[in-house]
Protein backbone atom coordinates (compact mmCIF):
# COMPACT_ATOMS: atom_id res chain seq x y z
CA UNK A 1 0.00 0.00 0.00
CA UNK A 2 1.40 3.41 -1.05
CA UNK A 3 2.23 5.78 1.60
CA UNK A 4 0.26 9.28 1.60
CA UNK A 5 3.23 11.71 0.34
CA UNK A 6 0.93 14.40 1.86
CA UNK A 7 2.71 13.35 4.86
CA UNK A 8 6.35 15.04 4.04
CA UNK A 9 6.98 17.48 6.00
CA UNK A 10 5.04 16.50 8.65
CA UNK A 11 6.03 17.51 12.43
CA UNK A 12 5.63 15.40 15.60
CA UNK A 13 5.77 17.53 19.25
CA UNK A 14 8.93 16.49 21.01
CA UNK A 15 8.60 12.84 23.03
CA UNK A 16 8.89 13.48 27.00
CA UNK A 17 12.17 14.20 28.35
CA UNK A 18 14.90 11.90 28.21
CA UNK A 19 17.37 11.69 31.23
CA UNK A 20 20.83 10.64 30.51
CA UNK A 21 22.30 8.95 33.46
CA UNK A 22 25.87 7.19 33.93
CA UNK A 23 24.49 4.12 34.66
CA UNK A 24 22.36 4.00 31.49
CA UNK A 25 25.78 4.90 29.60
CA UNK A 26 27.56 2.26 31.11
CA UNK A 27 25.16 -0.52 30.41
CA UNK A 28 24.81 0.96 26.74
CA UNK A 29 28.67 0.79 26.58
CA UNK A 30 28.89 -2.48 27.94
CA UNK A 31 26.24 -4.33 25.74
CA UNK A 32 28.27 -2.57 22.50
CA UNK A 33 31.93 -3.99 23.69
CA UNK A 34 32.78 -0.65 24.17
CA UNK A 35 35.78 -0.15 27.14
CA UNK A 36 37.30 3.51 26.90
CA UNK A 37 36.37 5.24 30.03
CA UNK A 38 34.97 8.16 28.79
CA UNK A 39 31.91 6.21 28.98
CA UNK A 40 32.36 4.95 32.39
CA UNK A 41 34.83 6.80 34.70
CA UNK A 42 33.73 10.80 35.18
CA UNK A 43 37.11 11.28 36.10
CA UNK A 44 38.27 10.04 32.87
CA UNK A 45 35.61 12.05 30.80
CA UNK A 46 37.13 15.10 32.96
CA UNK A 47 40.43 14.50 32.02
CA UNK A 48 39.14 14.37 28.29
CA UNK A 49 37.69 17.67 28.54
CA UNK A 50 34.24 16.54 29.14
CA UNK A 51 32.20 17.78 32.20
CA UNK A 52 31.11 14.03 32.88
CA UNK A 53 31.07 10.50 31.19
CA UNK A 54 29.92 10.55 27.28
CA UNK A 55 27.87 8.31 25.63
CA UNK A 56 28.87 6.50 22.32
CA UNK A 57 27.72 7.73 19.01
CA UNK A 58 25.12 5.39 18.63
CA UNK A 59 23.37 5.92 21.75
CA UNK A 60 20.40 8.02 21.21
CA UNK A 61 18.90 4.99 19.32
CA UNK A 62 17.41 4.87 22.33
CA UNK A 63 15.82 8.20 21.86
CA UNK A 64 15.33 8.11 18.19
CA UNK A 65 13.74 4.57 17.99
CA UNK A 66 11.06 6.19 20.15
CA UNK A 67 10.73 8.80 17.93
CA UNK A 68 10.40 6.61 15.13
CA UNK A 69 7.61 4.09 17.03
CA UNK A 70 5.55 7.65 17.85
CA UNK A 71 5.24 8.17 14.16
CA UNK A 72 5.02 4.62 12.27
CA UNK A 73 2.30 3.86 14.71
CA UNK A 74 0.11 6.72 13.60
CA UNK A 75 -3.22 5.52 12.82
CA UNK A 76 -3.52 8.33 9.99
CA UNK A 77 -0.07 7.37 8.49
CA UNK A 78 -0.94 3.70 8.11
CA UNK A 79 1.97 2.24 7.78
CA UNK A 80 1.99 -1.54 7.68
CA UNK A 81 4.45 -1.99 11.53
CA UNK A 82 4.66 -5.66 10.61
CA UNK A 83 6.23 -5.54 6.51
CA UNK A 84 8.58 -2.63 8.45
CA UNK A 85 12.45 -2.59 8.14
CA UNK A 86 15.39 -0.43 8.98
CA UNK A 87 16.96 0.87 5.46
CA UNK A 88 19.67 2.83 6.97
CA UNK A 89 20.77 5.05 9.75
CA UNK A 90 22.44 8.76 10.22
CA UNK A 91 23.56 10.46 12.99
CA UNK A 92 25.14 14.11 12.58
CA UNK A 93 26.95 15.33 15.97
CA UNK A 94 26.58 19.06 17.30
CA UNK A 95 28.16 18.04 20.53
CA UNK A 96 28.32 14.22 22.68
CA UNK A 97 25.72 13.28 24.89
CA UNK A 98 27.05 14.10 28.25
CA UNK A 99 25.88 12.41 31.19
CA UNK A 100 22.81 14.39 33.04
CA UNK A 101 21.75 15.73 29.73
CA UNK A 102 17.77 16.26 29.56
CA UNK A 103 17.09 15.41 25.76
CA UNK A 104 13.96 16.11 23.59
CA UNK A 105 13.87 14.18 20.13
CA UNK A 106 10.88 16.13 18.00
CA UNK A 107 10.29 14.83 14.45
CA UNK A 108 9.48 15.40 11.16
CA UNK A 109 8.90 13.16 8.09
CA UNK A 110 11.36 14.08 5.54
CA UNK A 111 10.83 12.26 2.38
CA UNK A 112 8.13 9.36 0.86
CA UNK A 113 8.75 7.67 -1.95
CA UNK A 114 7.91 4.52 -3.92
CA UNK A 115 9.93 2.17 -5.52
CA UNK A 116 9.97 -1.69 -7.21
CA UNK A 117 7.13 -1.76 -5.19
CA UNK A 118 8.14 -0.94 -1.74
CA UNK A 119 7.45 2.36 0.48
CA UNK A 120 10.27 4.25 1.73
CA UNK A 121 10.14 6.82 4.62
CA UNK A 122 12.60 9.32 5.67
CA UNK A 123 12.32 10.54 9.44
CA UNK A 124 13.76 13.00 11.28
CA UNK A 125 14.64 13.27 14.90
CA UNK A 126 16.12 16.43 15.87
CA UNK A 127 17.35 15.83 19.53
CA UNK A 128 18.09 18.81 21.43
CA UNK A 129 18.82 19.42 25.11
CA UNK A 130 17.30 21.63 27.88
CA UNK A 131 18.44 24.94 26.45
CA UNK A 132 17.10 24.07 22.90
CA UNK A 133 20.10 23.32 21.49
CA UNK A 134 20.96 20.72 19.46
CA UNK A 135 22.79 18.15 20.05
CA UNK A 136 22.32 14.99 17.68
CA UNK A 137 20.76 14.94 14.74
CA UNK A 138 19.28 11.70 13.55
CA UNK A 139 18.08 10.23 10.37
CA UNK A 140 16.03 6.92 9.64
CA UNK A 141 14.89 5.33 6.49
CA UNK A 142 12.45 2.78 6.76
CA UNK A 143 11.42 0.36 3.99
CA UNK A 144 7.97 -1.61 4.12
CA UNK A 145 7.49 -4.39 2.21
CA UNK A 146 4.33 -4.47 -0.27
CA UNK A 147 2.30 -7.58 1.03
CA UNK A 148 2.80 -10.18 -1.02
CA UNK A 149 -0.18 -11.20 -3.84
CA UNK A 150 -2.40 -13.86 -2.78
CA UNK B 1 49.39 20.44 19.69
CA UNK B 2 48.69 17.14 19.28
CA UNK B 3 50.10 14.79 22.70
CA UNK B 4 51.02 11.75 20.76
CA UNK B 5 53.88 11.18 18.05
CA UNK B 6 51.48 10.08 15.81
CA UNK B 7 52.39 10.67 12.18
CA UNK B 8 49.39 13.55 10.42
CA UNK B 9 46.65 11.26 9.23
CA UNK B 10 46.90 11.31 5.35
CA UNK B 11 44.44 9.25 2.96
CA UNK B 12 44.71 5.64 2.90
CA UNK B 13 45.59 5.68 6.40
CA UNK B 14 44.28 1.87 7.51
CA UNK B 15 42.27 1.97 11.18
CA UNK B 16 43.21 -1.19 13.54
CA UNK B 17 40.56 -3.78 12.38
CA UNK B 18 38.48 -5.42 15.01
CA UNK B 19 36.95 -9.08 15.04
CA UNK B 20 33.99 -9.67 17.46
CA UNK B 21 31.65 -12.28 17.68
CA UNK B 22 28.31 -11.83 18.41
CA UNK B 23 25.76 -13.94 20.63
CA UNK B 24 22.61 -14.36 21.87
CA UNK B 25 23.30 -12.94 25.18
CA UNK B 26 24.68 -10.10 23.24
CA UNK B 27 21.65 -9.54 21.73
CA UNK B 28 19.88 -9.96 24.70
CA UNK B 29 21.94 -7.37 26.23
CA UNK B 30 21.43 -5.00 23.16
CA UNK B 31 18.20 -4.83 23.59
CA UNK B 32 17.72 -4.08 27.18
CA UNK B 33 20.49 -1.50 26.57
CA UNK B 34 18.79 0.04 23.24
CA UNK B 35 15.43 -0.50 24.57
CA UNK B 36 14.73 -2.01 21.37
CA UNK B 37 12.78 -5.22 22.10
CA UNK B 38 12.01 -6.72 18.48
CA UNK B 39 11.32 -10.22 18.47
CA UNK B 40 13.65 -11.11 15.53
CA UNK B 41 16.50 -10.54 18.13
CA UNK B 42 14.99 -12.43 20.76
CA UNK B 43 13.29 -14.93 19.22
CA UNK B 44 14.20 -18.07 16.46
CA UNK B 45 10.46 -18.63 16.23
CA UNK B 46 9.20 -15.51 15.53
CA UNK B 47 12.57 -14.70 13.60
CA UNK B 48 11.40 -18.13 11.03
CA UNK B 49 7.60 -16.75 10.76
CA UNK B 50 8.91 -13.91 8.68
CA UNK B 51 10.96 -15.48 6.51
CA UNK B 52 14.57 -15.24 8.41
CA UNK B 53 16.82 -18.47 8.43
CA UNK B 54 17.33 -17.55 12.26
CA UNK B 55 17.77 -14.76 14.74
CA UNK B 56 19.39 -11.88 13.85
CA UNK B 57 21.57 -9.07 15.21
CA UNK B 58 19.81 -5.51 15.64
CA UNK B 59 21.64 -3.80 12.63
CA UNK B 60 21.95 -0.52 15.24
CA UNK B 61 24.08 -3.21 16.83
CA UNK B 62 26.08 -3.67 14.10
CA UNK B 63 26.63 0.02 13.16
CA UNK B 64 27.81 0.89 17.13
CA UNK B 65 30.26 -2.21 17.14
CA UNK B 66 31.73 -0.70 13.59
CA UNK B 67 31.89 2.73 14.85
CA UNK B 68 33.95 1.76 17.87
CA UNK B 69 36.81 1.16 14.96
CA UNK B 70 36.21 5.03 14.72
CA UNK B 71 36.21 5.70 18.37
CA UNK B 72 38.94 3.63 19.44
CA UNK B 73 40.97 5.17 16.51
CA UNK B 74 41.07 8.78 18.62
CA UNK B 75 41.99 10.86 16.06
CA UNK B 76 39.74 13.37 16.53
CA UNK B 77 35.68 14.66 17.36
CA UNK B 78 33.50 12.48 15.32
CA UNK B 79 31.12 14.52 13.10
CA UNK B 80 28.84 12.06 11.57
CA UNK B 81 28.44 8.34 11.20
CA UNK B 82 25.77 6.72 8.73
CA UNK B 83 25.49 3.13 7.36
CA UNK B 84 22.99 1.35 5.28
CA UNK B 85 21.44 -2.17 6.55
CA UNK B 86 22.44 -4.00 3.68
CA UNK B 87 22.11 -7.96 5.11
CA UNK B 88 21.08 -9.25 8.24
CA UNK B 89 24.05 -10.52 10.56
CA UNK B 90 22.55 -14.55 11.68
CA UNK B 91 23.21 -15.27 15.27
CA UNK B 92 23.15 -19.34 16.13
CA UNK B 93 22.60 -20.52 19.31
CA UNK B 94 25.64 -21.73 20.10
CA UNK B 95 28.88 -19.92 22.33
CA UNK B 96 30.24 -19.13 19.44
CA UNK B 97 27.95 -16.96 17.82
CA UNK B 98 28.00 -14.76 14.78
CA UNK B 99 31.40 -13.40 14.31
CA UNK B 100 32.04 -9.47 12.39
CA UNK B 101 34.84 -8.10 11.28
CA UNK B 102 35.03 -4.27 11.03
CA UNK B 103 37.91 -2.42 9.14
CA UNK B 104 38.38 0.99 7.94
CA UNK B 105 40.13 3.51 6.06
CA UNK B 106 40.83 7.18 5.66
CA UNK B 107 39.14 7.52 2.30
CA UNK B 108 39.21 11.12 1.75
CA UNK B 109 40.46 14.41 3.28
CA UNK B 110 38.82 17.81 3.29
CA UNK B 111 39.73 21.41 4.16
CA UNK B 112 36.54 23.00 5.83
CA UNK B 113 36.78 26.28 7.53
CA UNK B 114 40.87 25.81 8.56
CA UNK B 115 40.03 22.40 9.72
CA UNK B 116 40.88 18.74 8.47
CA UNK B 117 37.84 16.58 8.20
CA UNK B 118 38.80 12.59 7.83
CA UNK B 119 35.77 10.77 5.53
CA UNK B 120 36.45 7.32 7.52
CA UNK B 121 34.77 4.53 5.27
CA UNK B 122 34.18 1.24 7.06
CA UNK B 123 33.34 -2.37 5.99
CA UNK B 124 31.95 -5.03 8.27
CA UNK B 125 31.92 -8.07 7.17
CA UNK B 126 29.97 -11.19 8.49
CA UNK B 127 30.17 -14.97 6.92
CA UNK B 128 32.48 -13.38 4.10
CA UNK B 129 29.37 -10.79 2.91
CA UNK B 130 29.23 -6.93 3.73
CA UNK B 131 26.72 -6.46 5.85
CA UNK B 132 26.29 -2.33 6.38
CA UNK B 133 26.17 -0.38 2.97
CA UNK B 134 28.26 1.97 3.14
CA UNK B 135 29.04 2.93 6.45
CA UNK B 136 30.99 6.42 6.82
CA UNK B 137 32.01 8.46 9.67
CA UNK B 138 33.27 12.00 9.25
CA UNK B 139 36.08 12.84 12.00
CA UNK B 140 37.51 16.47 12.36
CA UNK B 141 41.20 15.66 12.76
CA UNK B 142 42.96 16.97 15.73
CA UNK B 143 46.44 17.07 14.53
Amino acid sequence: MALDPAFVGREYPACAVYEVSREKIREFAVAIGETDPVHTDPEAAKAAGHPDVIAPPTFTTIINLAAINTIVTDPALGLDYGRMVHGDQAFTYHRPVVAGDELTASSTIEAISRRAGNDFITLRADIADAAGRPVVTARAQLVVRDAEEA
Amino acid sequence: MSETTAPRVAVGDELPAIEVRITRADLVRYAGASLDFNPIHLSERFARSVGLPDVIAHGMLTMAIAGRVVTAWGRGELLDYSARFTRPVVVPDDDEGAALTVAGKVAAIDEEDGARIARIALSAHFDGKTVLGKPVARVRLSD
